[in-house]
């Protein structure tokens, strides 16, 4: 067990050992070797679609993808239909999953991280049972919940305002939003619980001796050392968001008004066809925005999950 | 609406939203008796049970509930639907096929998504190298399917190849292959395109794991002069034990409940269906609510074994 | 609903999703009685023959939900179609389409949140809606107009219990055989009049080394659904309309002998190693090719023949020349014997309503009339659409695909009858035939194949 709570120690000791190393993992070189096929695998299907998205519609339905290698022919066309191919702008859509997407993500995680913290340390009759509840609850599919749910919002019990529906205010995000929020709580009460109660009961008991509060410990200790943890999950439901289109349809009523890109990707496909040259160039403009928050907020990882201190 | 009202709406939505949170922190701050104390569970808590009482909870009961009425949900049936899931021929192939599913998507993708992370930590293309692991993730579940779908198209030897894989075999001199037809071997290359997902979500979340293995237990090891394989085995799989729980347990249930994939890439066809799309196909296409909810109750009842798991290891962790 | 609130949704917006709910600020329900006023057509010339929506009154203002499977880019053609009910009623038409249509639709039907009107592509879910209790009458306008513009058949398929529901939108016809005229004349080859021919034909294009047929019944999870509709197409040319009725209806087993014979026949060409998979490979590949993929051989030479409906034109890759001397044409299926006359195998849209309100009304009688029907044609440049409403003129249509398949629909000799597996239960027209077809292609025999369909007939 060890509690390090030295921060600029632990930085210094992770420079010098991260050039030993390296130097060691190249002295195996069956294990880069394990790397790059792996790395290969996982990347040439993905390539298969870049390189098609390219390619004329002729090419792409009659001959495979590496024929551009012997016989090169490039086209911008499937991106300029993909951008310009409707009355609608492509723009409004990239909005409107932004829109979606932000609080979406936001939401959950800090009603998460609440309720994460109350179940990790804070000492409550059925506290057990209650996270177990949660946790089991997972497993319920969206779609066993769509029709329940929309009842609520159009059929409030109690003469509320209806959310949705004739009744509704217009508007439509806050249905996605609240849907999203609900789906996204189990998983992420269950993950960060679990980075939660790795960290050491020592620093969570001296910080009591000293006089503080549930709410200090969670503001001032917590959150800054759960800062990779909330990063990573963080990641994940906004790919899971930005990615889905069943809630949006279900929950948004379908309006284009508050509709996202995967709507319009989906509309790609064509009425009764799949464009598959159309479809390549679709996935390569909604993925570009999940790569660079991916690759942009990598960097919290790196300083190590726990600030360089887990049960083990 | 214009693209600024969507904005402001969206500001207005996180301020307010802000305001609660701060609100509720700012009441309970003062509390610090034992009362104080359960006080300020409720208030951390209330928010996220409430809102998976109502949309999660609420939903799953009538779920059991309509598993033991008929399709239309109208007259009592008991336990038929659970009768016609575990006899008929189809759904016990339906089974079948779900338990292959989850033995081997979260076992496979994990152990790449660790071994992966593990090479290529610290190394000078890191970054880069995550990131290509990464992109499937970014892909929608159906997106990935199609992808696929194409590397396994399937044309006569004799003709040009659109699909990769039946290239490959055709360039390596064997005749072309239906990879997406001949039972039971299709079911494995439609696990593959889950593993491939999903071996992004293991590695990015057990690489943040070993990067918080403390530097003294690894220099401490080195000095003793544990290496390679057995540094592996006996340092950072043990460190990162809750992680890799973690990881499998998520990986797990999402097996469980997708279909997407075999949606679109077989549409249930040639033996391939699972429960989860079995219980999208009876409850969405064919108006059968009953037997839909009893599936979904079935797959409610397969996740048991991996919460007690879990909570036996919860049990553990506090234990020490 | 997006117009009327709107200030006051940002605010309910915020206080939502912090988990806490506004009480008590529902809105008055309008709507319900007729609008007042003159109807802004009153001495337009271009609302001249829509009398009809006089009635209505002025409907500035209003604004009715249309809900539709038919999305981007196919969707122009029939928001621009709108325009001129606009200009005559003064309502505004708000158009959603949505590729997950058929699955979205119940769901918010049963959930208390459905559109003014959906473009129902199905008589079974049109059946399965009404039940809900949420379907609208059709009003006496529509009625009038489909009595006056559609056969007694089309009307029977927008009924439920004899009473009309839906008047049916747009159609299409099934029964075709896709080939390539440039290919058929440089062989020799003619266009076959009878099924004999036919064999006969396909026996003189495999001699010559090439196969004849190409097919393709993957589509997702929809797969086997084209094979369905061969089988429904070869059983009204053997057994003919009335037993197809019988069968349809369930008055005769799935499995009745008479079904089996019509498959076994369907098997000759499509379980025939000698005649397929033309350009793509063994029987067993129709089951894992692309039904929208399944045609295109026959336009590098390698495949003669393939059986699909004509909305199959907008398959063919850009630059195909699709008439009757081009790249690509399609034939009408032929007929086994003169027993039965032209059977003609077809699908079409119905439009449902679930909102009583004056402007919905009006808008399902606009789209009931033979105004609408050409206005819908000479908007629609690129073809791809046809009706059944007799008051089309064919000469409004533009691609000769669609002509041929506006005759066909207004040939008094032609027999048509709606696909089968539309009107089927949901068990067995959208699960167990589709997945039974496709089993039937990759080795099944006809009769197991047949049995198992009878037998996932649900029992109520």
């Amino acid at each position: 067990m060890t509690a390090a709570t030295d921060l600029p120690v632990e930085h210094v000791v992770a420079k010098q050992t991260a050039s030993s190393q390296a130097r060691q993992k190249l002295s195996s070189p069956w294990a880069s070797l394990f790397a790059v096929v792996i790395a290969v695998l996982w990347t040439v299907p993905t390539a298969g679609l870049l390189i098609s998205s390219f390619r004329p519609e002729d090419d792409v339905k009659s001959n495979g993808w590496w024929n551009i290698f012997t016989d090169p022919s490039f086209t911008w066309d499937n991106y300029d239909q993909v951008l310009n191919g409707t009355d609608t702008d492509l723009a409004t859509y990239f909005v409107n999953s932004i829109v979606i997407t932000i609080p979406s993500v936001i939401i959950p995680i800090c009603l998460a991280v609440l309720a994460a913290y109350a179940f990790a340390w804070i000492k409550f009759p059925g506290r057990d049972f209650l996270f177990v509840a949660v946790f089991a609850l997972q497993i319920v599919p969206i779609q066993v919940t769509m029709i329940p749910l929309l009842k609520l919002y159009v059929q409030p019990p109690f003469n509320l305002q209806p959310l949705a529906g004739g009744d509704a205010p217009g508007g439509g995000f806050y249905t996605i939003w609240l849907s999203h929020s609900i789906f996204a709580l189990p998983l992420a009460i269950y993950l960060l619980h679990n980075f939660m109660s790795q960290i050491p009961g020592e620093l969570i008991e001296s910080a009591r001796v000293d006089g503080a509060g549930h709410v200090q410990i969670f503001s001032r200790i917590m959150l800054p050392l759960m800062t990779p943890a909330i990063a990573a999950f963080g990641i994940f439901q906004f790919l899971w968001v930005w990615n889905d289109l069943l809630v949006a349809l279900v929950f948004g009523g379908g309006s284009l008004d508050v509709s996202p890109l995967t709507v319009r990707l989906a509309e790609l496909s064509g009425t009764r066809g799949q464009d598959w040259h159309l479809l390549s160039a679709g996935a390569f403009v909604s993925l570009v925005v999940p790569l660079v928050v991916f690759l942009s907020l990598q960097r919290y990882f790196v300083r190590g999950l726990l600030a360089g201190s887990v049960k083990g | 609406m214009s693209t600024g009202e969507k904005f402001v709406q969206l500001l207005i939505c996180i301020a307010v939203f802000f305001g609660v949170v701060a609100l509720i922190l700012l009441l309970t701050s003062r509390f610090r008796s034992r009362n104080g104390e359960r006080l300020q569970f409720v208030a951390f808590v209330l928010p996220a049970i409430a809102l998976i009482a109502l949309g999660l909870l609420y939903p799953a009961i009538n779920t059991i509930y309509q598993s033991f009425r008929d399709n239309t949900s109208s007259g009592f049936v008991g336990f038929d639907n659970y009768q016609t899931v575990f006899t008929n021929s189809e759904q016990i192939k339906v089974l079948r096929n779900t338990a292959l599913w989850v033995a081997l998507v979260p076992i496979v993708s994990t152990f790449v998504g660790l071994v992966y992370a593990v090479l290529v930590d610290r190394s000078r293309f890191e970054k880069f190298a995550k990131g290509l692991i990464f992109l499937p993730m970014a892909i929608s579940l159906v997106g990935a399917s199609i992808i696929w779908k194409f590397v396994y198209d399937y044309r006569d030897a004799e003709n040009s190849q659109i699909g990769l894989a039946n290239q490959v075999l055709k360039s390596l001199g064997f005749d072309t292959y239906q990879f997406l037809l001949t039972e039971p071997w299709n079911n494995l290359f439609l696990i593959v395109i889950m593993i491939w997902v999903q071996a992004g979500f293991a590695m990015t979340i057990l690489s943040a794991s070993i990067k918080a293995i403390p530097e003294d237990i690894v220099e401490a090891a080195k000095l003793d002069g544990v290496g390679g394989l057995r540094m592996f085995r006996y340092i950072t799989v043990p460190s990162i034990r809750p992680s890799l729980i973690v990881v499998v347990t998520t990986i797990s249930i999402t097996t469980l409940k997708v279909f997407d994939i075999v949606r679109t890439a077989t549409g249930g066809n040639f033996d391939t269906s699972v429960l989860a799309y079995e219980f999208y196909v009876q409850s969405f296409r064919s108006n059968n609510a009953g037997l839909g909810a009893a599936l979904a109750v079935l797959i409610f009842v397969l996740v048991m074994p991996i919460v007690i798991y879990n909570v036996r290891q919860m049990r553990k962790l506090e234990a020490r | 609903m997006a117009l009327r609130n709107r200030r006051r949704m940002a605010l309910v917006a915020a206080a939502v999703s912090a988990g806490l709910v506004l009480a008590g600020c529902a809105d008055d329900d309008e709507g319900g009685e007729a609008a007042g006023g003159t109807w802004p057509g009153e001495d337009k010339a271009e609302c001249e023959d829509l009398e009809q929506l006089a009635e209505f009154g002025d409907l500035s203002g209003r604004e009715v939900g249309v809900y539709t499977s038919i999305v981007a880019p196919e969707d122009k053609p029939q928001i621009d179609s709108y325009k001129l009910f606009t200009t005559c009623t003064g309502a505004e038409v708000k158009y959603e389409g949505s590729k997950e249509f058929e699955a979205q639709l119940p769901v918010r039907v049963q959930a208390g949140n459905p559109p003014d009107i959906a473009f129902v592509p199905q008589p079974g879910l049109l059946k399965t809606l009404v039940a809900t209790g949420k379907v609208v009458e059709a009003p006496d306008t529509v009625s009038d107009n489909v009595d006056e513009f559609f056969g007694e058949d089309w009307r029977a398929y927008g009924s439920v219990d004899d009473t009309l529901y839906a008047a049916p939108l747009g159609a299409n016809v099934k029964s075709f055989v896709w080939y390539s005229p440039t290919m058929f004349s440089e062989n020799g080859w003619t266009v076959p009049e009878t099924w004999d021919d036919m064999i006969a034909l396909s026996d003189t294009i495999a001699a010559a080394g090439i196969k004849p047929w190409c097919a393709g019944i993957e589509s997702g999870e929809a797969t086997g659904w084209p094979a369905t509709d061969w089988l429904e197409d070869v059983l009204l040319r053997t057994a003919g309309p009335d037993a197809y009725d019988d069968w349809v209806n369930h008055e005769i087993p799935f499995n009745d002998p008479q079904v089996v014979e019509g498959l076994d026949q369907v098997g000759e060409i499509l379980k025939n190693d000698e005649y397929v998979n033309g350009g793509i490979g063994d029987v067993k590949s129709i089951a894992t090719t692309a039904f929208q993929d399944g045609g295109l051989p026959i336009l590098d030479g390698k495949c003669a023949m393939h059986r699909q409906a004509g909305f199959y034109a907008a398959n063919w890759p850009e630059g195909t020349v699709v008439a009757e001397d081009g790249d690509a044409f399609a034939f009408y299926l032929p007929t086994v014997s003169d027993e039965f006359g032209r059977p003609v195998l077809g699908g079409g849209e119905f439009t449902t309503a679930f909102s009583d309100a004056p402007e919905v009304a009006a808008l399902q009688t606009y789209l009931s009339t033979d105004v609408w029907a050409n206005e819908k044609a000479k908007n629609t440049p690129a073809g791809g659409w046809v009706s059944a409403n007799t008051g089309l003129d064919v000469a409004n249509l533009v691609s000769p695909i669609d002509q041929l398949s506006g005759e066909i629909l207004q040939d008094p000799e032609a027999v048509f009858r709606f696909d089968g597996s539309d009107q089927m239960p949901g068990e067995v027209g959208a699960n167990s035939f589709w997945k039974g077809m496709t089993a039937w292609i990759t080795g099944e025999d006809s009769e197991t194949v047949l049995s198992q369909i009878e037998d996932s007939w649900p029992s109520s």
